[in-house]
């Protein structure tokens, strides 16, 4: 999976930002839970996380809604664990949030490769701001 | 921003940015850095973070930075902060999510010139012996009633399986057991990343290294603990893996809720915190005690199995090919200790994260032969330069909780490195100056390269320079295992 930034949508992509010790991402999208794909794409990336041909997975996750950057930590801690407790990794999201809750069905497979460890999501200096075409936001992972 | 206009210089190792630097802050920052040392810190948010860290609730003292700090998440890497226990607070994320990294240290002796045909084989015999690498289970799959075993007799859990010696949990911080764990705050998500990982090595920087004792500076101290010059010796640096990163997500998520419920205001929502004597408070010290524990058994049985590798390896080419413990200690930890505050003996919470503790001589909780020359402090550089042991001086109570440095410190972000250095390169090069590499990744490898980090020297100069730790030997290294 290599997605640097997704050129048909050129409002939504991520990039590495320099940090010295973990790994720091931009983010943005037009819209939450395209932020929210978007985060996930990129954390996959950074850690080199390669599917495997195996058969397709799927997974339906929940997330009850607090603020904007608990929603973003609390789904991909939800994808950190799925690749350390079943070595699965997602590819797909059908991602719906009414404001109240995120329901996502996640479809992917398990992890053939996967180069370097992320530990976890971290909220430091998070803030998912609003710009001209829609939401960003800088995303450090403990590595 | 922190400029050099906003630091006072106490002397040639040791400045202070006031209190009055910023409104929020409830204590000043004291760093220990050397001139040269201090610009490559400038250089990244390390000195922004440490003051945001100066304003937790209950600080006492100063917030002590290290020389080989760099920017980390919330709190910076290098960082030490003491608050009033049980009314001042903890915060999770300035501990770190690896709670209880830290490293272990075995002597032998085995000397470099009878081990060196062989130092290929027992690499790849370590390599094979020690599962590392990205979510890797280990050899060990413990029931949940186990594994709430092993949270709370820590070492002594080991010593039941075989896995550890009398001698080995003496010579670990706290005998390896914090008290106090309590497996009923551990969450279930937790217990089942920890169940299958424990006796495994992990990625990033953590490593199994065997090394040269190059130099000796201090005789004494070195045949106390046991390190003779000439022969190897052996690192571990790990921590709690998967069980503590969820410990601690868990926690930081829980806290995010608590800061508002005590009416706490802070800089960053990554050192979300909670009142020691607070539920949330007494919940997550339990929990975290879990993973200072497993941690403490994790770098237990990797010796084992690395014991094992040198028995395999050299056990009959070689008079004596055991390894004996020299020290464990954490770098990652929240402590309750007695310190003397503004000439006051009080009972603080110590947050060291990429510090280590480093007491003096005669501090209780000391093993018996170390209470005479102080603690062993361990100090691993980068795979292919040296790594130092010391000890805590009385200075280091007096002036840092009993703290010292960690490691050389990152200087180069992980995205540069990766960009500039290639990794079966960087291989290559370490081989040919006689450092046996097993890597799992190569792009892992190239992140971790003696280039991307500090002058590990050049720290320890600092740390011995300001007086919070002394030399006592010079390690090379001459084969590293890496996830």
């Amino acid at each position: 999976m290599v997605y640097t930034e997704i050129m048909e949508r050129k409002t939504a992509g991520f990039r590495e930002i320099e940090h010295t010790a973990d790994w720091e991402l931009h983010v943005w999208a037009p819209d939450m839970v395209t932020l929210l794909e978007m985060a996930a794409q990129g954390m996959y990336e950074l850690s080199h996380t390669h599917l495997s041909d195996a058969q397709q997975v799927d997974r339906s996750i929940t997330i009850p809604f607090t603020d904007r950057e608990t929603l973003l930590v609390d789904f991909l801690s939800e994808l950190l664990f799925y690749a350390e407790d079943e070595n699965l990794a997602f590819d797909d999201f059908q991602l719906k949030f009414d404001g109240t809750e995120l329901k996502a069905q996640i479809s992917g497979a398990s992890i053939a490769n996967q180069a370097k460890e992320i530990k976890a999501v971290t909220y430091h200096r998070m803030a998912v701001c609003e710009i001209e075409n829609g939401l960003e936001v800088n995303i450090v992972f403990d590595v | 921003m922190v400029t050099r206009r906003d630091l006072k210089k106490i002397n040639d190792f040791e400045w202070e940015i006031p209190k009055t630097f910023r409104a929020d802050m409830r204590v000043s920052v004291r760093i220990f850095v050397s001139e040269h040392l201090l610009n490559e810190a400038m250089r990244d948010k390390s000195l922004e973070q440490a003051v945001n860290a100066a304003t937790l609730p209950g600080l006492v003292g100063h917030v002590t930075v290290m020389p080989d700090m760099h920017q980390g998440y919330g709190f910076p890497i290098g960082g030490v902060a003491a608050t009033r226990y049980p009314k001042g607070v903890i915060s999770p994320g300035a501990i770190g999510y690896d709670i209880n990294c830290g490293v272990r240290l075995l002597g032998s002796q085995i000397t470099f010139e009878e081990a060196r045909p062989y130092l290929g084989d027992l690499a790849t015999a370590l390599d094979r012996n020690c599962p590392s690498g990205v979510g890797k289970g280990g050899q060990l799959r413990l029931s949940e009633k186990e594994i709430n075993r092993l949270c709370v007799e820590g070492s002594r859990w080991a010593l039941g399986k075989g896995y550890a010696t009398q001698a080995d949990v003496r010579r670990t911080e706290e005998q390896g057991q914090l008290k106090g764990a309590d497996p009923s705050m551990v969450s279930e998500r937790a217990k089942k990343r920890g169940r299958p990982q424990v006796g495994t090595l992990g990625a990033g920087n953590h490593f199994i290294e065997v090394d040269l004792v190059e130099e000796i500076f201090d005789p004494h101290a070195a045949q106390v603990m046991g390190l003779e010059k000439d022969n190897l010796a052996l690192q571990i640096h790990c921590g709690s893996r998967g069980f503590g990163h969820q410990i601690c997500s868990d926690y930081v998520r829980t806290f995010q809720g608590a800061v508002k419920r005590y009416g706490i205001t802070l800089p960053d929502r990554e050192l979300v915190c909670a009142p020691m004597d607070s539920p949330e408070g007494e919940a997550y010290l339990g929990a975290m005690r879990c993973a200072a524990n497993y941690a403490f058994v994790n770098r237990q049985v990797l010796a084992h199995w690395a014991r094992e590798a040198f028995d395999e390896v050299l056990g009959r080419r070689v008079r004596n090919a055991n390894l004996h413990q020299i020290y464990d200690i954490a770098h990652n930890m929240g402590k309750i200790e007695t310190h003397k505050v503004d000439g006051k003996e009080m009972k603080v919470c110590v947050h060291r994260k990429g510090a280590t503790r480093a007491f003096g001589p005669g501090y209780q909780g000391l093993p018996e032969e170390y209470r005479e020359i102080g603690q062993p402090v361990l100090v691993p550089g980068s795979m292919g330069t040296a790594s130092w042991v010391l000890v805590g001086t009385e200075a280091s109570m007096q002036r840092s909780f009993g703290s010292s440095c960690h490691g050389a410190g990152r200087t180069m972000s992980r995205s540069k490195a990766k960009k500039t250095i290639w990794g079966e390169d960087l291989r290559k090069g370490l081989e040919s100056e006689g450092i046996h590499i097993r890597a799992g990744s190569m792009a892992g490898l190239a992140e971790e390269a003696p280039a991307a980090y500090k002058d590990v020297d050049s720290v320890v100069d600092t740390v011995t320079g300001a007086g919070i730790a002394k030399k006592v030997a010079r390690l090379r290294p001459v084969a590293v295992i890496k996830g």
